[in-house]
């Protein structure tokens, strides 16, 4: 092939689907879908989804760029798997899920007051303060997400829950202080830093 | 018949479907020694199951009895049916075959009266009708069978009614000594045309096939539509028996699927086109419905294919269908998500039919020969395969009119050898 017949085809092919590609995690997997429907027809959330995995697949294709990367689809996989296993392409559907949500989010791209966007981020920051999970300060901030008073409400209706973790030693009120983490936080903090900045130098710019 | 006149000129041809048939008389009708080793005992392959051919929706009887006739007509051809081979050593001009022979305790005395049938009572699934009826244990394979002769099944002997059999036969048929015999024989150049077998449908965990009586494959439903078949050619549902005027087809059940089939089957998008037909044929008020991925009527398929479409009370669905659950009444019930509108659905049907896909007979890792085998396990041609060739499914998965080129090709390229071989004698 000519180099400029390859500089042609690198041009006018339809741009979004290379974004994809270059920046999404798996992305240069969409491609290979071949529209059967049967990730869409597996997914046990499909039906709330605006745009099953089938559908978005062909959107990137398409080029709705916009469509996409604010659509609320991505955000509703639960990682079951049950897409990926029954692809008879093994497509990795729920990485490319993923892969799109946090490219979405990267973008400011989020639908407002997405849940699971929400939740996602109150479970990083928790996570990075100690490089661990406090479970008790994640379920506080989890249920006061909207606010003082849905939050008591909602921290009255699971207050059994928390007592039977309570018990089971899952949870201790002692983490409300502080609570437990890895020995070198600052280290894992700067290791985590490093690696978005490799990614952001990876990332190409389109727009 | 177990004495086998054979040189390192003869070809030896593994597999009496339409496509080692066809290569046997076309190599012998030159005047070649061919040696034809089949492994049920008649000839005819998985085409003497199928009620009607496409395109010409005519029935493969037809070319099979002239086929059976030039068989019979040709001196240079030995047939040996109930047999299998087990091992295969030498090269290209000096092979030696080594066959077992499975006993069928009938001789060639059988006139196929069917008096020993009517002796004994107890009852088999019947392979013919893959399962869909039963036969006796003395049984003629089915109407057709070349040779014709009635076989019986191992499982009569040693019990009363092999005795039966014996002493209702006027012919002196029937042998219950008969034992299984092998035997070696020299040949030049090898046929392998051993064909296909159907994907188990039950692999395809959702779509509950070993779980939902109205959930069958395609190649039943060709058994079902024969009038000699189980149902007499009626379309039922098995659950009831009822009449099944709802009919659903299912493209790609196994095949194009990393998951099971690698490849495309080729012919099945064809065959639930055919059946669409038996259906719509059978009943004035039929509704077709077929769920596919995309339509692979190739080239002058497609007129067969737009004249499906063309009928009314025929679906097609971009989809394929995620699984299957129990809707009212032993309905099965379609669910998935279509492609021209992203739609969920739900359908209920009378029946599903799977087009289930062919997967080569011989699996990849009993192969008696050393041949290049490719990743979906068809022969592939190559250098190492020295005087093997392959000749219809057991290269590709082919239509009937394919696996025939195919195997013309491959009894030409078998010819060369042992003709070479025969200049080399002198
Ligand atoms: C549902 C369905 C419908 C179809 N309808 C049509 C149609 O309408 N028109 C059409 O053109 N095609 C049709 N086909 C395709 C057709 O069935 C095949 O093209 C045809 O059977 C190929 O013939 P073959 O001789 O290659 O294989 P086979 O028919 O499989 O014959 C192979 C033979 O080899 C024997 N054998 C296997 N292993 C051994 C061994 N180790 N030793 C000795 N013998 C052995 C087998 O017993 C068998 O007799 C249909 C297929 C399906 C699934
Ligand atoms: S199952 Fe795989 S091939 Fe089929 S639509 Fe989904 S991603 Fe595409
Ligand atoms: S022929 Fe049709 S049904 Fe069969 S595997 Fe190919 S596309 Fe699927």
């Amino acid at each position: 092939m000519s180099e400029l017949n390859k500089a042609m085809i690198e041009q006018y092919r339809n741009s979004f689907l290379s974004e994809v590609e270059a920046n999404v995690e798996e992305g240069e997997w969409v491609k290979m879908c071949m529209q059967c429907g049967v990730c869409s027809g597996s997914c046990p959330l499909g039906k709330h989804w605006a745009h099953p995995p089938q559908e978005i697949f062909m959107m990137i294709r398409a080029g709705k760029r916009d469509e996409v990367l604010t659509s609320d689809s991505m955000w509703m996989c639960t990682s079951c798997y049950n897409c990926i296993v029954r692809c008879p392409r093994e497509l990795p559907i729920t990485h490319i899920m993923h892969g799109l949500a946090t490219y979405a989010r990267k973008l400011g791209l989020v639908p407002q007051n997405q849940p699971t966007a929400k939740f996602a981020e109150i479970f990083w920051n928790n996570m990075m303060k100690k490089g661990r999970v406090n479970e008790l300060k994640l379920g506080l901030s989890l249920y006061f997400k909207d606010g003082f008073g849905p939050g008591i409400k909602e921290a009255l209706r699971n207050k059994d829950l928390g007592m039977k973790m309570m018990k089971a030693k899952r949870m201790a009120a002692s983490e409300f202080f502080g609570g437990h983490g890895v020995k070198d936080v600052s280290g894992l903090q700067k290791m985590i830093k490093k690696a978005q900045e490799l990614e952001d130098a990876r990332m190409k710019k389109f727009d | 018949m177990t004495e086998v006149v054979a040189t390192n000129q003869t070809i030896l041809v593994v597999g009496g479907g339409i496509s080692g048939m066809t290569a046997a008389l076309e190599a012998a009708e030159t005047g070649a020694q061919v040696v034809l080793v089949e492994k049920r005992p008649y000839l005819g392959g998985r085409v003497s199951q199928l009620y009607k051919y496409f395109p010409k929706l005519c029935h493969p009887t037809c070319g099979l009895e002239i086929n059976q006739r030039r068989a019979k007509m040709n001196p240079n051809l030995t047939i040996i049916t109930g047999a299998e081979v087990s091992k295969v050593e030498g090269e290209a001009g000096n092979y030696t075959a080594t066959v077992k022979i499975t006993p069928t305790y009938v001789n060639d005395n059988c006139t196929a009266c069917g008096e020993c049938a009517k002796a004994v009572e107890a009852e088999f699934d019947d392979e013919y009708n893959y399962g869909l009826s039963k036969r006796k244990g003395a049984y003629l394979p089915h109407v057709m069978a070349h040779p014709m002769k009635y076989v019986l099944d191992p499982g009569i002997i040693g019990t009363d009614d092999a005795q039966k059999a014996k002493d209702a036969c006027k012919y002196d048929a029937i042998d219950l000594d008969d034992t299984e015999k092998e035997i070696q024989f020299p040949a030049g150049a090898i046929i392998w045309a051993t064909g296909w077998k159907p994907y188990d449908a039950a692999k395809i965990q959702p779509y509950g096939y070993d779980r939902y009586e109205n959930v069958i494959t395609n190649v039943e439903f060709e058994r079902m539509a024969d009038p000699k078949g189980p149902t007499g050619g009626k379309i039922v549902r098995p659950s009831d028996g009822k009449e099944a005027k709802n009919v659903a087809f299912i493209q790609c059940a196994g095949s194009r699927d990393r998951n099971h089939l690698y490849h495309c089957s080729r012919i099945c998008c064809m065959a639930s086109l055919k059946q669409t037909h038996y259906v719509v044929d059978a009943y004035e008020d039929a509704q077709v419905s077929i769920y596919y991925i995309d339509i692979r009527a190739i080239d002058r398929f497609e007129d067969f294919y737009a004249e499906v479409q063309a009928m009314e009370n025929v679906k097609f669905i971009k989809s394929k269908v995620a699984s299957i659950t129990r809707g009212e009444n032993d309905n099965p019930c379609l669910n998935g998500v279509d492609t021209e509108g992203y739609h969920r659905y739900a359908n209920e049907h009378d029946l599903v039919v799977l087009a289930t896909g062919m997967e080569p007979s011989v699996s990849i890792d009993s192969f008696p020969v050393d041949v290049e085998i490719n990743r979906e396990g068809f022969i592939e041609p190559a250098e190492k395969n020295g005087g093997v060739f392959a000749a219809g499914c057991a290269s590709d998965a082919l239509d009937v009119n394919r696996a025939v080129q195919s195997a013309t090709g491959a009894a030409l390229k078998a010819i060369q050898v042992v003709n070479r071989v025969a200049r080399a004698e002198g």
